[in-house]
């Protein structure tokens, strides 16, 4: 293939209205990363293991190394950097502040996303669920009971919170 | 880690599918959830020349009921058969074994009909299509087919389908009254592959005898196996753990395991045992409970 298909592609991200044109082959996590200069979004494994990458694409959980930019076309993305509102953190955020639910915190925005839609699915999870729940992301620094412990901690304060 | 170029095909429904697959015969390949295949990508094990993105195909996104089948459309998430209160009340071994499918985030984008054509061979619902004979509907240009899964799954990660087909929906039979199921995994942690998988139906007749039962293993061959011989040891008879002992004590001579690092032959031959030992404990307290 000598010339590189390049496509349009239109996509609100955490409210905001973005226009590229991006190769087909590119990945949602470098289109957020490379391309918007969105870095939150971390890398881990780019190929599904690990969930650093994990953001919300039109309201459910997905790896943006799995999916390429040109999918989203027309979706609404939320990455970690939507999550805080006004300069507050989000009731997850804070738990996770409180209850030291990171160390390096390299898997802490994929880690949001999932226990963000678990609350959702399930307001009161148990433990096991929790575990569950996060159990498509890997923590390095072996940090999982405080995550459990973040997570419990917001449950309560999910339904008075924003999103 | 970055994926080959390739041309993207967006397609808005399945007759322009069949035209794409038709016309990049042997380039193409379908762009489902993607799970596997752009992990498949990323690694370039796979290099497709073309994809044709079938995500907008909201036309294959369905649960239908009808005439003793559940219908399960190709472009189904794996998240809608866990939640899915048709496929809880219809046919729950179905809703069960989805929540072994990798993890909420994969299944949320995985689809029913990429995890069929992928053919894993300790995919979940790769045995729960070969325990239940389900029914596979493949398409292409001006034509259609329909094919058992114990057919369509051939070999180790090969299945019966050709470069210009497509596969379109899959038909699970409906859980007969007075059954019960179990499905039982083992792996290292939940949401891992299997090392060995095993799923039970079991259904008694008015008078309480076995008037069918099934029993098949993942992680044994290269594709999941039903063991005869094990659910023939029970049909007919009445249910007692001594009966379950004597039926799983048949299944380590019916597969073939080989070795690999998650597991020795030995090994797995052992655990298939155990595992559909569990399973048919499970489907018989479900069946108690219910009557």
């Amino acid at each position: 293939m000598t010339t590189r298909e390049t496509l349009p592609v239109h996509v609100r991200i955490n409210g905001v209205e973005y226009e590229r044109v991006v190769e087909s082959r590119l990945l949602l996590s470098d289109f957020l990363r490379d391309t918007l200069g969105l870095t939150g979004t971390h890398v881990g494994c780019e190929h599904g293991i690990c969930g650093a990458c994990t953001v919300m694409l039109d309201g459910q959980t997905v790896r943006s190394c799995l999916i390429f930019a040109v999918q989203a076309d027309g979706a609404e993305v939320t990455t970690v950097e939507g999550l805080a509102e006004g300069g507050e953190l989000h009731p997850l955020q804070e738990a996770f502040r409180e209850h030291h639910g990171l160390q390096c915190g390299f898997c802490t925005p994929g880690m949001l996303f999932s226990a963000l839609e678990l609350l959702r699915d399930n307001p009161q999870p148990t433990d096991r669920e929790i575990r569950e729940g996060i159990g498509g992301n890997i923590c390095r620094c072996t940090g999982y009971h405080h995550i459990v412990e973040a997570v419990k901690a917001a449950a309560p304060h999910m339904a008075r919170g924003p999103k | 880690m970055k994926p080959p170029a390739f041309k993207y095909i967006r397609v808005k429904s399945v007759e322009e599918t069949l035209s794409a697959l038709s016309e990049y015969r042997g380039e193409a390949k379908i762009l489902a959830g993607g799970q596997s295949l752009v992990p498949m990508m990323n690694f370039r094990l796979a290099q497709p020349a073309v994809l044709i993105d079938i995500n907008p195909l909201k036309e294959l996104d369905y649960v239908r009921v009808e005439d003793g089948w559940l219908h399960v459309g190709a472009r189904t998430r794996q998240r809608t058969l866990e939640q899915s209160t048709q496929v809880k009340g219809k046919c729950p071994l179905l809703a069960a074994a989805a929540k072994w499918i990798g993890h909420p985030q994969t299944r949320n984008r995985g689809t029913v009909g990429g995890s069929l054509v992928h053919g894993d061979s300790t995919a979940e619902l790769v045995l729960v299509a070969t325990l239940l004979d389900a029914q596979i509907v493949i398409q292409k240009k001006g034509s259609s087919r329909t094919i058992m899964a114990a057919d369509f799954f051939e070999d180790l990660m090969t299945t019966h389908i050709d470069d210009d087909e497509f596969l379109t929906q899959v038909s699970f039979p409906i859980a007969p009254a007075r059954s019960g199921y179990g499905f039982r995994e083992l792996c290292i942690r939940h949401g891992d592959f299997a090392i060995v998988a095993a799923a039970v139906q079991l259904t008694v007749s008015e008078n309480g005898s076995f008037s069918d039962a099934r029993i098949a293993v993942s992680g044994v061959g290269p594709k999941p196996l039903c063991i005869h011989g094990a659910a023939r040891a029970l049909v007919g008879k009445e249910g007692s753990g001594d009966r379950f002992d004597e039926a799983a004590a048949r299944v380590p001579d019916e597969v073939r395991p080989v070795s690999d690092q998650r597991g020795s032959e030995a090994y797995r031959r052992e655990m298939a045992r155990v595992f559909v030992r569990r399973a048919l404990d499970d489907a018989w307290s479900m069946m108690r409970v219910n009557q």
